[in-house]
């Protein structure tokens, strides 16, 4: 299949529906309608959360089809699902079970050291994750329709996700105040197309809509990346590894649309039970986010 | 002057308030109820999920207010998910919402993703008009007085009714802003 633009272009509107909202990790059709009920505007469909797949070691894939299916089946809403990095027969799967976007995530052992899947190639889809500005536009290039945060999935540990979309947004400032003749150089440093430079530097944005993903746990740090720019949030482990998820859930979509009312942020926190535990990312050996650059 | 309310719980508003602040018009981004209370004279329902909206409507307590002001006659333009929360009836979901607007819509009518879709179509009074298709829910019956604006492969995908229109696809999303106009004149 050779690239097609208008398709991207839908690919790329169907997430700007998704901002403003909360994606939400879930592992059986019961969690996705508790997520659905609780105001996620799309899910994620993963075998085991983040937190899981981290204290379990070993090799984390695509998760089965037919677990997939139930979970389609369960919602209205979106359903996204994962596959490894660079791991291409994954994401057919996924195109050929109708997933609405595939997450090629670190979140799983990636499947080639070198190479990202080739996401023109794709009808459905592609969010990638990207630690900075180069990152984001390499994604991009090679056809994602959507980036993310690479904070560090399953501690619950906000600061990855922070440095993430500070590293991003002041890269992007710094374009915006560049001189046209400087753009070349910086495509070069950046290891992508002109092109893409160009719109960053003409518009002060990326070409695709960003969210934050990684240590989301509280209402609280929803709004805290809202506030630093992401166009809504992706929460993980945060919601089914606390005491009470759906009340959770609900908190986090509500201070995500009033994510600048720290009164209503503050009435959202009241008594939501306890958080995830999380890990401190200097407690962890395996940094996800330095997989795939 | 007018002054236009964009719902703002989630979606794709901010495109909605650049088309509009071009052709001149003042808008105010609607999160909760105390932004109600400021003034605005037409309101826009923007795409999005309408699950979301609709739940963030009720619990942020601007629900009545806003229904309060459609059934006013206060002029409506809403896209996509929009469109559902104005549909009297939705034929594939249990959830309705403003039920303001004669129709019965069918959601994510045209399947996950893969079916979303671009069409060269026309809108009546309007002329040549781009359609983006995303996830996107059609019309299945229209009732009383209203008005087909627009069919896509014999689907309704936009209708008026008094002060109201809805549409199935996303103005917001192309360069093409005649509808907006058609809504500002509303």
């Amino acid at each position: 299949m050779t690239f097609d633009k208008k398709q991207y272009a839908l690919n790329k509107e169907l997430a700007q529906m998704l901002k403003g909202g909360v994606i939400m990790d879930v592992t059986t059709p019961e969690q996705a309608k508790i997520a659905e009920e609780a105001g996620a505007c799309a899910v994620m469909a993963l075998e085991r959360i983040p937190a899981d797949i981290r204290a379990a070691g070993g090799v984390s894939r695509m998760s089965d089809p037919a677990m997939i299916n139930g979970i389609q089946e369960a919602v209205s809403i979106p359903v996204m699902a994962k596959c490894r990095i660079g791991h291409f027969v994954e994401a057919q799967i996924l195109e050929a079970i109708e997933i609405d976007y595939i997450d090629e995530s670190e979140v799983l052992s990636p499947a080639d050291d070198v190479y990202h899947i080739d996401k023109t190639r794709f009808k459905v889809p592609f969010v990638c994750g990207a630690k900075n500005l180069g990152e984001a536009l390499r994604r991009i290039n090679e056809g994602a329709a959507m980036i993310r945060t690479k904070g560090e999935p399953g501690t619950g540990d906000i600061i990855q996700a922070v440095s993430h979309m500070r590293m991003t947004n002041s890269a992007i400032a710094k374009i915006t105040s560049m001189r046209e003749d400087e753009l070349f150089n910086e495509a070069k440093e950046l290891q992508v197309p002109y092109e893409l430079v160009q719109y960053v530097h003409d518009n002060g944005k990326l070409p695709v809509v960003n969210f934050a993903a990684g240590g989301i746990a509280t209402p609280a740090d929803a709004a805290l990346m809202m506030q630093l720019g992401a166009d809504g949030v992706f929460v993980g482990s945060g919601i089914f590894k606390s005491k009470n998820p759906a009340k959770r859930a609900e908190a986090i979509v509500k201070a995500v649309t009033n994510y600048t009312d720290a009164k209503m942020i503050a009435e959202l926190s009241k008594n939501l039970g306890e958080a995830m535990v999380g890990i401190n990312k200097d407690e962890i050996t395996l940094l996800m986010a330095e997989r795939g650059i | 002057m007018t002054t236009i309310g964009i719902l703002a719980v989630q979606g794709a508003f901010i495109e909605h308030e650049h088309m509009l602040n071009k052709l001149g018009a003042e808008t105010i981004q609607l999160r909760q109820k105390s932004d109600l209370y400021k003034n605005f004279d037409r309101l826009v329902l923007p795409g999005g999920e309408s699950t979301v909206q609709g739940k963030l409507l009720k619990e942020l307590n601007m629900f009545d207010i806003l229904k309060e002001k459609i059934e006013n006659g206060m002029p409506v333009l809403a896209t996509c998910a929009g469109l559902i929360l104005l549909a009297e009836n939705i034929s594939n979901d249990t959830r309705t919402y403003f039920k303001t607007l004669p129709v019965t819509v069918k959601r994510n009518a045209y399947g996950r993703q893969l079916g979303s879709f671009h069409y060269d179509g026309i809108i009546k009074g309007i002329g040549k008009f781009p359609m983006e298709f995303i996830r996107a829910p059609y019309i299945e019956e229209v009732r009383n007085d209203v008005e087909i604006l627009a069919e896509v492969n014999k689907k309704i995908t936009a209708v008026k009714y008094k002060n109201q229109i809805g549409v199935s696809f996303h103005p917001e999303l192309c360069d093409n802003d005649k509808l907006h106009r058609m809504f500002l004149n509303l």
